[in-house]
């Protein structure tokens, strides 16, 4: 009856029932493992249809892989690779702190650019009136700041309209690379030579290396950067805030983040950190622009960001391999004759069984079989039988 | 439909057992549905109600045991064997899809033929619409169609290939009561031409009402079936009392919250013998005022229209309605989350108007939304961040901008308790939760730290008995301590229960209000049928 209700009723809380304390996440390691090995399986894998594919093509895979590795790291090889470390790592860092809050900024190419040419274009002015650390910071900031630039329009539209940035960072990307371009054949143009490319920045002004080594400390600058930023995305509340966008922009809104806000920073952000990556690779190694001239580090970097699952420690040693297999695979598919490009295609095959692995382990994790049912009975059944039953 | 001579029942289900890692889901299930009866399957949440709908409908095999129709056992693999057979399944929750249109829905289930039918899809779907004696514009879109509306469609789209069985997963938890006895109109018409029903509840008076047998489920297992006759021959109460212990177990009498329990449920039931909540003092101060306040809605749901509403201190107001009538307009505008076009907002008195959320909610104010998976949890983290998530970059448990994990563990560890949310750990997923964890989840993230006015919507919606009572007497508790509430509900019975005052929304405006008592009901269901058309409009 209605008694019950009009005293007021004990809690319905029974605390002897409440959830067990926070134990010291007991699953903690088996986690890391499972995923240290899901990201690790992919390359190995990739590495090995890479031999059989040398096989195919009548080389040597153990040749191959044995110079990847002699001139990608022994005798000093290293430090090359540490060198192209730099800039991908910068990349990929602004990568990370985009796809975190699921946006994808797909401009990197232009944004790469417009920061590498102006380096190059204000960069000898600068160097030959001001000191040389100014000189430094200031063409960090200004390449950073011309990335950063490049994103905005896409970041407004995306904050306000919520056109697609995938499209809207790629169209922009066009227009960027083309205005690079100009730049390069205009303004920038080095007047002494007749080949479209920019006046070079004198070697003395260059980054200075490591001391004993012939890495310039543009890759501290990289590193340090990614070191900071993962404490940012992991530790504070800024991080948090563009994973629970990213996660779920609905459950943002409801929380009460500035979405608008925020996406307006991630891009800033990522534009800024891609920018920083051209002024280090530019003041640590290429010292000049050319025309049509183009590394376009994030179409590399991108499979590697997602085997470290935007977790920007674990970016390091995948940047590293990359790096490893990039400086010597140069000299490895030579010496075979194949063109370099034959690198690209180990790099989709690990995007390619990452995917196969991910679906696999996506099975798993709900408790279904490895295998889909149509593909087991495909094997258990030989063929004929099939035949037979249809 | 022609009826055979076979008097072996439409679906039988013989000594279903289906175990998941540590949970024996269904053990020796047996179960039948004849040709045009309803049959009702009562369980609380965890009774392996859905795991045996689930097997029913092809999306899990059985460990064991098998299945008949009309008597020859067959075997149902995947949900496109279980629509050829003619069982036809509504799920809780919807399976349709938002961006295509009704009729494009309905086809969804169409044989794998490369060109579509459009003109056959039209004419089957005339035919099952007058067969449910409904009506639904086929090129509308479905995601802006109401919730009510949209049940219908998945309905049409479950006897798409056949009728011989309707499977009905709580159909009633997201309808009014005019939309359940619409429902209850359908499943007549349905029983009328030999369909066969399962309808799945756990409300028990909707149980008695459209029921020619009641079977019950408890922890997996079938512990007894009530027959026609027995429903029949024995008055009300007595089934009840049967239900209660068969749902419940003799046991059930040793836990302390069991006699509680059983007497909200008689409560619920009984509408005569209710305890009316008190209305507010006049005198207490108001804590929301709105004041014409007009803001759009989405797609073709209403917003809300020129509303005016107060709620003060220590009161709940009730606001009823349709589902789809502009109740989450309604809550997102006092929520701060959808921005009012014209119209004051006042909280504590003073204009909130150009307030985000996080400004409004540090006066005070806290919105428990009915949309749990979509806006109010982030699966992918964990319980306590999830517990935390609407104070991100908040002292104390954010310090210049740095995250204090002991903090935030302990907070969370206190609330996790409190709350009774059943987690394995904090750190657990907030995703992997059951529904009613979930909504103790965010009834914890928003009644923690001094809460002054509440919105709460649809709080119990979906959820089984004890915690849909554990969810009330907490809006009991918050009001007795002196915070405000608006409750927005679209069960009539929990709005009676809770509410002092009850404000009527229909199309985005609220057409009337009504102080709680004897004759509240028929009032406020007066109100709600005013404005769509029936007799007797109120203005």
């Amino acid at each position: 009856m209605a008694v019950a209700t009009e005293t007021p009723a004990a809690p319905p809380v029974a605390p002897e029932e409440a959830g067990e304390p926070a134990r010291a996440l007991p699953g903690w390691t088996r986690t890391l493992a499972v995923t240290t090995l899901r990201s690790l399986v992919p390359v190995v894998l990739a590495l090995l249809a890479g031999a059989v594919l040398l096989l195919i093509l009548g080389r040597s895979p153990v040749r191959f892989y044995s110079d990847v590795f002699r001139y990608g790291i022994q005798m000093n090889n290293w430090q090359n690779s540490a060198v192209l470390m730099a800039p991908l790592l910068l990349m990929a860092a602004a990568l990370v702190v985009v796809f975190r809050a699921n946006i994808w900024n797909l401009g990197y190419d232009a944004q790469y650019l417009l920061g590498a040419v102006f380096v190059v274009g204000y960069g000898p002015w600068m160097f030959a009136h001001w000191p040389t650390p100014v000189a430094d910071v200031v063409l960090f900031l200004i390449a950073g700041t011309a990335g950063a630039i490049w994103t905005i329009v896409p970041a407004l539209l995306r904050a306000y309209f919520g056109t697609n940035e995938i499209i809207t960072t790629l169209m922009m990307s066009f227009i960027g690379i083309d205005v690079a371009n100009i730049l390069v054949k205009g303004p920038f143009q080095d007047p002494t030579v007749t080949i479209p490319q920019t006046k070079t920045i004198p070697y003395a002004d260059m980054l200075p290396n490591i001391p004993g080594t012939r890495i310039h400390v543009g890759f501290l600058v990289a590193i340090g950067v990614v070191l900071v930023l993962h404490y940012l995305l992991t530790r504070t509340s800024f991080g948090l805030r563009l994973k629970v966008f990213g996660e779920n922009p609905k459950a943002a809104r409801h929380v009460g983040i500035d979405v608008r806000r925020l996406i307006v920073t991630s891009f800033l952000w990522s534009g800024f950190l891609i920018g920083l990556s051209a002024a280090v690779d530019i003041l640590g190694l290429w010292s000049y622009v050319r025309a049509n001239w183009n590394p376009s580090y994030g179409n590399t970097v991108i499979p590697f960001v997602f085997l470290a699952r935007l977790n920007l420690l674990a970016v390091i040693p995948f940047v590293a391999f990359y790096a490893v297999l990039s400086t010597g695979g140069d000299l490895a598919t030579q010496a075979v004759s194949l063109p370099t490009d034959f690198l690209l295609v180990i790099v989709a095959l690990i995007l390619l069984f990452m995917a196969v692995i991910e679906f696999l382990g996506r099975r798993r994790a709900l408790g279904q079989s490895y295998l889909t049912k149509g593909l087991k009975d495909a094997l258990r059944q030989p063929l004929f039988r099939r035949r037979k039953s249809t | 439909m022609t009826v055979t001579e076979s008097d072996a029942p439409a679906v039988e289900l013989v000594g279903i057992s289906k175990s998941f890692p540590g949970v024996l889901a269904n053990d020796d299930v047996h179960f039948s549905v004849r040709r045009g009866e309803v049959h009702c399957l009562l369980g609380e949440n965890g009774a392996g109600k859905s795991t045996l709908i689930s097997i029913l409908s092809g999306m899990q095999r059985p460990d064991s045991g098998s299945i008949l129709v009309d008597g020859a056992p067959v075997r149902i693999r995947s949900p496109r064997d279980a629509l050829s057979i003619g069982i036809g399944t509504v799920y809780q929750h919807s399976t349709l899809i938002p961006a295509l249109t009704v009729l494009e829905n309905l086809m969804l289930g169409e044989s794998r033929r490369l060109l579509l039918d459009k003109g056959r899809a039209r004419r089957r779907m005339g035919e099952i619409a007058s067969m449910l004696g409904v009506e639904v514009d086929p090129d509308s879109r479905t995601g802006d169609l109401a919730l009510g509306r949209q049940q219908q469609v998945e309905i049409a789209s479950a006897l798409w290939k056949g009728s011989r069985v309707l499977v009905l997963d709580e159909p009633t938890s997201m309808l009014t009561p005019q939309g359940v006895e619409e429902l209850e109109k359908v499943l007549v018409h349905l029983k009328e031409q030999g369909t066969a029903i399962i309808f799945i509840t756990h409300k028990l008076h909707e149980a008695l009402a459209v029921s020619d047998r009641i079977t019950v489920l408890r922890r997996g297992r079938t512990v007894g079936t009530i027959s026609e006759e027995e429903i029949r021959s024995s008055d009300d109460s007595q089934i009840r009392a049967r239900i209660v212990t068969l749902m419940f177990g003799d046991e059930a009498a040793d836990l302390s919250d069991a006699a509680e329990l059983q007497t909200s449920i008689e409560e619920v039931e009984a509408l005569g013998a209710r305890h009316v909540p008190p209305a507010a003092a006049d005198d207490a101060e108001p804590v929301l005022e709105l004041r014409s306040v007009t803001a759009p809605g989405d797609g073709l749901e209403p917003g809300v229209v020129d509303v005016s509403l107060t709620v003060r201190a220590g009161q709940v107001l009730g606001v009823a309605g349709i589902d789809g009538n502009g109740q989450r307009a309604l809550a997102e505008v006092i929520a701060g989350q959808r921005r009012a076009r014209s119209g004051t907002i006042e909280l504590f008195g003073a204009s909130v108007n150009r307030l985000g959320v996080s400004a409004r909610q540090k006066l005070g104010l806290r919105y428990v939304t009915d949309d749990r998976l979509g806006e109010g949890i982030v699966r992918n983290l964990s319980v306590s961040l999830n517990l935390l998530l609407k104070r991100i970059g908040e002292p104390p448990f954010w310090r210049g901008g740095r995250i204090d994990g002991r903090r935030v563990g302990s907070t969370a560890t206190a609330l996790v308790g409190e709350y009774d949310i059943r987690t394995p750990t904090i750190a657990t997923r907030a995703g992997t939760l059951s529904g009613g964890n979930i909504q103790k989840l965010l009834l914890a993230r928003e009644l923690s730290l001094d809460p002054k006015l509440v919105v709460f919507n649809k709080p119990t919606y979906g959820l089984d008995l004890r915690t849909t009572e554990n969810v009330r007497e907490i809006v009991r508790r918050l009001a007795s301590a002196g915070a405000g509430a608006v409750l927005i509900s679209t069960d009539l019975d929990e709005l009676l229960e809770l509410a002092g005052e009850i404000a009527v929304l229909s199309m985005g405006r609220i057409v009337g209000t009504v102080e709680n008592g004897p004759d509240a009901a028929e009032r406020i269901g007066a109100l709600m049928i005013g404005d769509t058309g029936a007799p007797g409009a109120v203005a």
